[in-house]
């Protein structure tokens, strides 16, 4: 199953995709997609400037471009879900978590922050969302996702388990241990993989013999969908059912969302990528097919939105970045002595 | 005399075994870009190709077996690891198939593969970007398992490592990158006479340390000597197999033992150090019970308030043995 025009969106730099199709959505719906990629994107951004400015010790892994992926899914989780993530996880934890100061004071190593700032921006949780763990060994959670779904089908409930993970991911053998596992054993996982072309400094073009990996999922007969994954309704429209077929028979599914991330790997910088220069003309034609400001677009021509609207919606996202931040700026580093704790769960 | 960083000193070691040995080729991921390795692979895919140096897809597992299979079969593959954490993925090719390959068809085959694997750790990279996990693999009869510290090593035991016919562990690591010297013209050194090195010398206490470790040693027994505590220092060098003989004369000698090691306590390189001479010195002998500095019994933490606490560092060592040891 193949989204029209996807391919060209990969082997065409100026290919731009025709207006987002909104029929059937709720306005509401859109508005909260809006909103929450706005604020996904203004929290990222935030963080890239800090990092620039030595406010934060750790590596960040910037997900600015992909965020309608995470917003997309999040729409049909609810808390008793199990989600997974990896190293590039922001997005996909305030997709069901949207609490700002505990995202920054993680990332500043503060104490109020999701991991009780023992993690930083690579190892974010929030169990009461449902959001399990995401840590920086690619591939890492897979396995652990699909466990999260064989648990809730043992359990007896109709809660799924979510795998976000990347396209250099799926070239860790467990990845393809987990597929398999999870077909035979009809485990309701959905596996996300946001192919944004790069593993680090490598294109796919270097890694795999095609650039997209769905293929994957027809050698385990797991069914699939190649998605724009900087459309945030195709996004949500698929995911959606995915998601509803699993909770009344399990099994599992997997999207293939295409997109691109505006910042390099690791950190600030957009014009380097470790070490190795990118293309300016790729990055710049990538940020035509912004999905923000497509789904903005499309809004405002159905006129459903105004520009009034947007103006207010603005606001409110730089308000809440500035205050989250204002916190978690003031709030607590771990205690020193608390560096043996929680080693052991039973101490 | 030019000076040549450790990190020099491993692209110098590189160079000379693909300049030499047709037979060698490396792969990994990250050989690319300086982003994983910083210079210690700078330009070698220019200067051999990219068939000899093979950036990876994201496969450790598939690509470390790989590189065994191909020593099997008659060349000397080096798989580069840019953080040995990485690496957990190519666990079952390391232990269950490299490690025993000579052993069990009875010497008829043997896998005389190179695994670099990197330290890089701090920087609140956290729990899964920080191990240093040479005990493990030093648990293993059939590994060999080099650590080098000091700049000469980190170019001559690389060579000696991929020259071994068995397969070798050489574990490098970041913070010791911008270490200079002037280093000596290439010797080819087999690695079944390399032994702990005495690095300085001294009668009150032996100090034996491996990696970043060393240097942490040195330090600290440069203010120990200005306060009149000789220190003799060793570097390992070599973890499995393990050589003690240099060791156990020196601990004869000053009658104290530390051993210092940038890994965890329990089973740990610094246990077996200890064992070993103990298990061979008459009772008695030590003036002080033998002693470890090891990290805290927990992950790498990524905060920066445990960071400080958690890593080792000269202030720590000689407090350590001002509070342990009697002079
Ligand atoms: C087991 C392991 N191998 C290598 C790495 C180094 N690494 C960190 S992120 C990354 C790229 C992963 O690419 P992808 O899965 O596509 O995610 P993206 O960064 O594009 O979001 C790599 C290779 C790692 N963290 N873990
Ligand atoms: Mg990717």
């Amino acid at each position: 199953m193949l989204s029209e025009g996807v391919e060209n969106f990969i082997e065409d730099p100026n290919f731009i995709f025709p207006e987002l199709n909104l029929s059937q959505i709720k306005p509401s719906y859109l508005e909260d997609f809006l909103f929450s990629m706005s604020l996904i994107r203004a929290a990222e951004i935030k963080i890239a400037k800090a990092k620039k400015n030595g406010l934060i010790k750790g590596p960040v892994h910037l997900g600015v471009g992909q965020e309608a992926i995470a917003v997309g899914v999040s729409k049909s989780l609810r808390d008793t879900d199990r989600i997974f993530g990896a190293h590039r996880s922001h997005s996909h934890i305030l997709g069901v978590d949207k609490d700002l100061r505990k995202l920054f004071a993680e990332v500043l190593g503060r104490k109020t922050g999701f991991s009780a700032g023992m993690g930083g921006s690579m190892h974010l949780a929030s169990k009461s969302k449902g959001f399990m763990g995401s840590v920086p060994i690619v591939t890492g959670t897979v396995p652990l996702a699909v466990g999260a779904g064989l648990a809730s089908k043992l359990q007896k409930s109709s809660d799924i388990a979510i795998s976000y993970l990347g396209d250099g991911a799926t070239e860790e053998g467990v990845f393809h241990e987990s597929l398999n596992f999870a077909r035979v054993s009809n485990i309701p996982v959905l596996f996300v993989v946001e192919n944004n072309l790069f593993s680090s400094h490598m294109h796919m073009s270097l890694r795999q013999p095609l650039n997209t990996i769905n293929r994957f999922a027809k050698a385990h007969k797991i069914k699939a969908k190649l998605l724009d994954g900087n459309d945030v309704i195709e996004i949500y429209k698929t995911s959606s059912e995915f998601i509803k077929n699993m909770r009344s028979k399990p099994e599992p599914y997997l999207i293939e969302a295409i997109t691109y991330r505006w910042f390099g790997h690791v950190d600030w910088r957009d014009d380097i990528d470790v070490g190795v220069a990118r293309s300016k003309k790729d990055l710049l034609n990538w940020k035509k097919r912004d999905p923000i400001k497509r789904l903005r677009d499309a809004m405002i021509n159905k006129k459903i939105w105004t520009n009034e609207k947007q103006l207010n919606l603005d606001v409110k996202v730089k308000n809440l970045v500035e205050e989250n931040w204002e916190t978690a700026m003031k709030d607590d580093f771990p205690d020193r002595n608390s560096l043996l704790d929680n080693v052991y769960k039973d101490d | 005399m030019i000076k040549t960083s450790y990190s020099e000193a491993i692209l110098s070691g590189f160079d000379y075994l693909l300049q030499n040995y047709p037979e060698v080729f490396v792969l990994g991921q990250g050989l690319w870009s300086p982003w994983y390795v910083g210079n210690t692979m700078k330009n070698l895919d220019k200067k051999y190709g990219k068939e000899r140096i093979i950036d990876t897809p994201v496969s450790e597992s598939a690509c470390t077996g790989a590189a065994i299979g191909a020593s099997i079969c008659g060349m000397k593959p080096i798989v580069v690891h840019p953080r040995m954490d990485f690496m957990m993925y190519a666990m079952d090719s390391i232990v269950n198939q490299a490690a025993k390959w000579s052993y069990m068809f009875g010497g008829q085959l043997n896998a005389p593969v190179t695994i670099r694997s990197i330290i890089n750790r701090g920087g609140s990279q956290g729990a899964q970007h920080s191990q240093a996990l040479h005990s493990w693999f030093a648990h293993i009869p059939g590994i060999r398992v080099v650590m080098p510290s000091t700049v000469q090593d980190a170019r001559d035991l690389l060579i000696s490592s991929v020259l071994c016919p068995d397969p070798v562990i050489y574990i490098d690591d970041k913070w010791l990158y911008n270490e200079t010297d002037i280093l000596e013209p290439i010797k080819e050194i087999s690695l079944n006479s390399v032994t702990p090195q005495c690095l300085k010398k001294g009668d009150k206490i032996t100090i034996v340390s491996s990696g970043f470790s060393t240097l942490l040693a040195l330090k600290a027994s440069t203010f120990l000597n200005r306060v009149g505590i000789g220190a003799e220092v060793f570097d390992l060098r070599v973890l499995n197999p393990f050589n003690s003989k240099n060791i156990l004369d020196s601990v004869l000698k000053t009658k104290r033992l530390l051993v210092i090691d940038s890994g965890w306590k329990a089973c740990g390189m610094s246990s077996e150090v200890i064992t070993s001479i103990v298990e061979q010195i008459p009772t008695n002998t030590l003036i002080n019970p033998p002693r470890r500095i090891t990290l805290p019994n927990s992950p790498a933490p990524s905060s920066e308030v445990h960071e400080k606490d958690y890593y080792l560092n000269e202030e720590k060592i000689i407090k350590f043995i001002n509070a342990y040891y009697v002079f």
